[in-house]
């Protein structure tokens, strides 16, 4: 847990990271191209600084630019003092000294910070060695200290491992612990958890914490999450189109933002802690930093923006901490500056076991044959993906699929949309078996099932105008070419794109509209059933907002039934009415969304929901936190009993005879209450959380 | 199904463009876009315009001159350019102009036959064993292999005598009948990676039909490659009339190609220039235009080329009106 804010006796100390008016310029096809303009930055020893914005905003330009890690085309201007030496400018040799030991740096994709082929203690000794004159054997020792300090259990054996034998968690520990290994002045981490799970990246975070107590150094904190920010920083930066728009204490910056962007970001955010607040997108999409007007960048989007605000870019002023670049600072609530969409919850008062079924699945399983050997391919084994799924779905119903990676969740989704036979279980579709179905039967059925894929740029045909991507369902279910065509143009407003865009072509629209490009293909031939496969999260923040708002829409307006699949709780929190949270290819848990989230009755998901960060820094930083052990185990193995026993908290507090009936009684789905179950032996011993985590 | 009045709430990137008829009908389809896009670009519409003058020109070329590819004309041996021989004369006196443009016919048809049935061949073939996998894959793979395996120059050298009467089509179904398995090979591997891709499975789960899917969405995101490989296969495929011509199983005398006039006339390139450079000059002419046409319609094919001059040009200029 961070210490609360004292700046009063830091404030004298000089600042261990000095970045003045950075400014940098990438090489484009049209000239150059600025992706940061004119950033100032101080750090002070221990203190932890969140570096917020969406993406294209330059946060991360502005940790690589601090590294001296930015390619040869950028053209850099200002200055980066660490440790009182400039780093702009400095050559390679006076880089190299001052990295690793002055500044570290905490990337995204611990995969590709470890080098595959040399085992991480090595990597880690060498790390050491660079900079320290000590010998092999001492440099080693210091490696598996570190492992131990960022909490990789058995250190001694895992630093004799390879990184591709690391789990994603456990090698972002290892980078952290790499970074810390000469005890540097200033940790750089650019979204250094933006690749994991919920569950991992609670404790990546708090190793994290561990590792700049431990060091005493200064942490710059680059990432996109608001809720990691509000756990993790003392003070707030948060960039907009290259700039930073606005700097205060996170605590009060959470609490009374000044600039405009900042209100509605906050205002898009959906909280997993509260119900049914509506989220206000921030109209229009980033600026093209190329093509900049001469005021304020964020004066297009701006409500309150006037001609004042086009004349000259503001600059960031306040009292105090407190310092933001506006020239008319709002009240804080962003629904009374951006507008609501006027949504009405038009859940009709009709009893849920009256409404007709739209998809009903019973004991779903699939499993993948692990193959070895050359010419001849023997079996060896299977992967258990999907072993045993129950979901329900009737009418105009969002039901919430929630699952860290490898829980199966995309394999149940293709499982359900093959329209065949499953390996076990039942799969009934709008009250029809698919194992009866025949082909053409099947077919017509496709036109009731839809799907909207996670990257909106990968499921379009990037060589299709969006007209023909939007009837080509159509024509799949043999619609006329002149149907669809008169289609096209509807469907495309209904989304809330123009009609007369239906000639271009998927780059030339922003992520937002590529995924309503998509929503506007499923709905197409009218389904019954959109099964949503992570809709939002290759999304920024204000441009996510708007595409929920949309979804909730058109399920109003269209009576449909959402299958939407998510890792994060917050979203399904907003948008689903049920929730089915999956561990390892089982359904641990079903429930309406408000109950299972205020009295979780699996472990799991109690863990799970207390893993998600929340964008409040009072409520993140007092709420209790249940940090899951270890990683999740295999799926190739199958064990008899219940599969999250391994780090189930209640599991460890049990009696040995209890703890026999865990490891040898596969646990199966309990009622609590109507459309309420829970798939654990001792469902009763999971402790309440705390308030705070649930508050309605 | 009502469209309510609300208000997108992302706005456009581009501020919507003042249609004049938002309500037209159709939506320009792909193929118009591409030809609209190729229409556009210059350098595709210069390589079109050069070849279809090339042509024109053999198509033209006997009624341009008196002289006949086989006509000799024992007074002038060996004669540089003039009046009565525009491009001169060969050693036994026959006229240049006339043989190459006799030839240019025969490069032109073989040249671009073999690249299109080369190119058809492989990109359906690949593609059909890159997207459908299994036993489709192991047979059609296997037959590849089996083709790239054979000594083509041989099975030419061995069948071509035997396919004389048929003449010069039977050649360009040899060459392209062995020249399609490398290209087919990378078409498999690209189709099996698009075969991962969420555009394919979002058709998939609408029902497509697979065919449809091969030709719809996989052949078309191959295109560049195949549309650069058939440009270069275009120039191997004269070349490599040329060689067997030059061992005598390709075009024989009395017929000639391009081909052959380079091979009869290199020995003499630098004592008289005009048996040589004329049919060069042509043959590199017509690669660089195969070459130019080949650029313009990978550009207007693939949307995301914005860097085609002509494009940009006419951004610019609808900008500019709607300043």
């Amino acid at each position: 847990m961070s210490a609360p804010v004292t700046d009063a006796p830091r404030t004298t100390a000089p600042p261990v990271l000095d970045i003045r008016d950075l400014r940098v310029d990438f090489d484009g096809p049209d000239g150059p191209v600025p992706a940061v303009r004119g950033v100032d930055l101080a750090l002070r020893r221990g203190e932890v600084l969140g570096l917020v914005g969406e993406s294209g905003s330059g946060k991360s330009t502005v940790a690589l630019a601090a590294m001296g890690l930015l390619p040869r085309t950028a053209r850099v201007q200002g200055s980066v003092r660490a440790a009182g030496e400039e780093l702009l400018g400095a050559d390679e040799r006076a880089l190299a000294r001052i990295r690793g030991r002055g500044i570290a740096m905490v990337f995204q994709d611990p995969l590709s910070a470890l080098t595959p082929v040399h085992r991480v203690g090595d990597q880690i000794a060498e790390a050491v060695r660079v900079h320290q004159d000590v010998s092999r054997a001492h440099a080693r020792r210091r490696a598996v200290e570190l492992l131990d300090l960022v909490g990789i259990p058995e250190p001694g054996r895992r630093a004799d491992a390879y990184p591709h034998e690391f789990s994603g968690g456990m090698r972002q520990r290892a980078v952290i612990a790499m970074a810390i290994a000469n005890a540097p002045d200033v940790l750089l981490a650019d979204e250094p958890t933006t690749a994991l799970d919920v569950t991992v990246q609670a404790q990546v975070l708090d190793v994290l914490r561990t590792a700049q107590r431990e060091t005493g150094a200064a942490l710059l904190l680059v990432s996109h999450d608001l809720g990691v920010i509000a756990g993790m920083a003392d003070r707030v930066a948060v960039m907009y189109a290259g700039r930073v728009v606005e700097s205060a204490p996170a605590t009060e910056l959470f609490a009374a933002p000044r600039m405009p962007y900042t209100v509605g970001l906050l205002g898009a955010v959906p909280r997993p802690d509260t119900a049914d607040r509506p989220l206000t997108p921030i109209p229009g999409a980033p600026p093209e930093l190329r093509l900049l007007p001469p005021g304020c960048a964020f004066a297009p989007r701006c409500p309150l923006a006037d001609d004042g605000c086009a004349v000259a870019e503001p600059a960031l002023t306040g009292t105090g901490d407190h310092l933001a670049a506006c020239l008319r600072p709002p009240a804080a609530d962003p629904a009374t500056l951006f507008p609501v969409p006027d949504h009405t919850p038009a859940r009709e008062a009709v009893p849920r076991e009256e409404l007709p079924s739209v998809l009903r699945v019973r004991g779903l399983a699939r499993t993948f044959p692990v193959r070895k050997g050359g010419v001849f391919r023997r079996r060896v084994g299977s992967v258990y993906a999907v072993d045993g799924v129950d979901l329900d779905i009737r009418r105009g119903e969002t039901l919430g699929l929630v699952g860290e990676s490898g829980s199966g969740k995309s394999t149940t989704l293709m499982e359900i949309l093959r329209l065949a036979a499953p390996e076990a279980g039942t799969v009934d579709l709008l009250g029809r078996s698919t194992s009866e179905l025949t082909k053409r039967q099947a077919h017509a059925l496709r036109g009731s099932v839809q799907i909207v894929f996670q990257d909106p740029m990968a499921s379009l045909d990037p060589r299709m105008p969006i007209g023909d991507i939007v009837a080509e369902p159509l024509r799949a279910q043999g619609a006329s070419r002149a149907a669809a065509a008169r289609r096209t143009p509807e469907l495309l407003r209904l989304v809330g794109l123009e009609a007369a865009h239906a000639g271009r072509f998927p780059h030339e629209f922003s992520g937002g509209q590529r995924q309503r490009v998509g929503i506007a293909r499923a709905l197409a031939v009218r389904p019954e059933l959109l099964v949503l496969d992570e809709p939002v999260s290759a999304l920024d923040v204000s441009v996510q907002a708007g595409v929920l708002n949309l979804l909730r829409r058109l399920k109003d307006e269209l009576g449909l039934a959402y299958l939407f699949v998510s890792h994060d709780l917050a979203v399904v929190r907003h948008i689903a009415d049920r929730v089915s949270v999956m561990y390892l290819g089982r359904t641990v848990e079903t429930g309406p969304v408000e109950e299972v989230f205020a009295r979780p009755r699996h472990p799991y998901t109690r863990a799970l929901l207390s893993a998600v960060p929340v964008p409040d820094p009072a409520r993140e930083r007092n709420r209790e936190r249940i940090l899951l052990a270890g990683d999740p185990p295999s799926p190739v193995l199958r064990e008899p009993g219940c599969r999250f026993r391994g780090r189930c908290p209640v599991y460890a507090g049990l009696a040995a005879a209890e703890r026999a009936r865990c490891a040898e009684e596969r646990p199966e789905q309990r009622a609590f209450g109507p459309d309420r179950t829970a798939a654990c032996h001792f469902a009763e011993r999971v402790s309440a959380p705390t308030p705070t985590a649930a508050t309605p | 199904m009502t469209t309510t009045a609300t208000p997108p709430a992302a706005g456009p990137e581009h501020t919507p463009e003042p249609d004049d008829a938002p309500e037209r009908a159709a939506p320009p389809g792909r193929a118009r876009v591409a030809l609209r896009r190729f229409a556009g670009n210059a350098n595709a519409v210069v390589g079109a315009t050069v070849l279809l003058l090339l042509f024109l020109l053999a198509a033209a070329g006997p009624y341009l001159t008196p002289w006949n590819h086989t006509d000799i004309d024992y007074t002038a041996l060996r004669e540089a350019p003039s009046a009565d021989h525009w491009w001169g004369t060969t050693r036994i006196g026959q006229d240049v102009f006339a043989q190459v443009l006799h030839g240019l016919r025969k490069s032109l048809l073989i040249g671009l036959l073999v690249a299109l049935f080369a190119t058809v061949l492989a990109s359906v073939v690949g593609a059909c064993a890159g997207y459908f996998g299994g036993w489709t894959d192991r047979v059609l793979t296997f037959f590849i292999d089996l083709l790239l395996v054979f000594p083509t120059f041989l099975i030419i050298a061995i069948v071509s005598p035997r396919l004389r009467d048929t003449g010069w089509l039977a050649l360009v179904g040899l060459l392209a009948v062995f020249g399609w398995m490398i290209t087919a090979r990378v078409v498999r591997s690209m189709a099996r990676s698009l075969k991962e891709r969420d555009f394919v499975r979002a058709a998939e789960l609408m029902g497509v039909h697979p065919l449809r899917i091969v030709f719809r969405h996989i052949l078309p995101n191959v295109s560049s490659f195949l549309i650069v490989d058939a440009t270069i296969a275009v120039g191997a495929g004269v070349m490599s009339e040329t060689s067997l011509s030059y061992f005598g199983f390709g075009v024989r005398p009395p017929d000639v190609s391009l081909g052959t006039l380079i091979a009869d006339g290199s020995d003499a390139a630098l004592t008289y220039p005009w048996m040589f450079f004329f049919a060069a000059g042509l043959l590199v002419l017509f690669v660089l235009a195969v070459n130019f046409l080949g650029d313009g319609l990978r550009d207007a094919l693939d949307p995301t080329s914005g860097r085609a001059p002509g494009r940009k040009r006419r951004r610019a200029r609808r900008k500019g009106k709607r300043a």
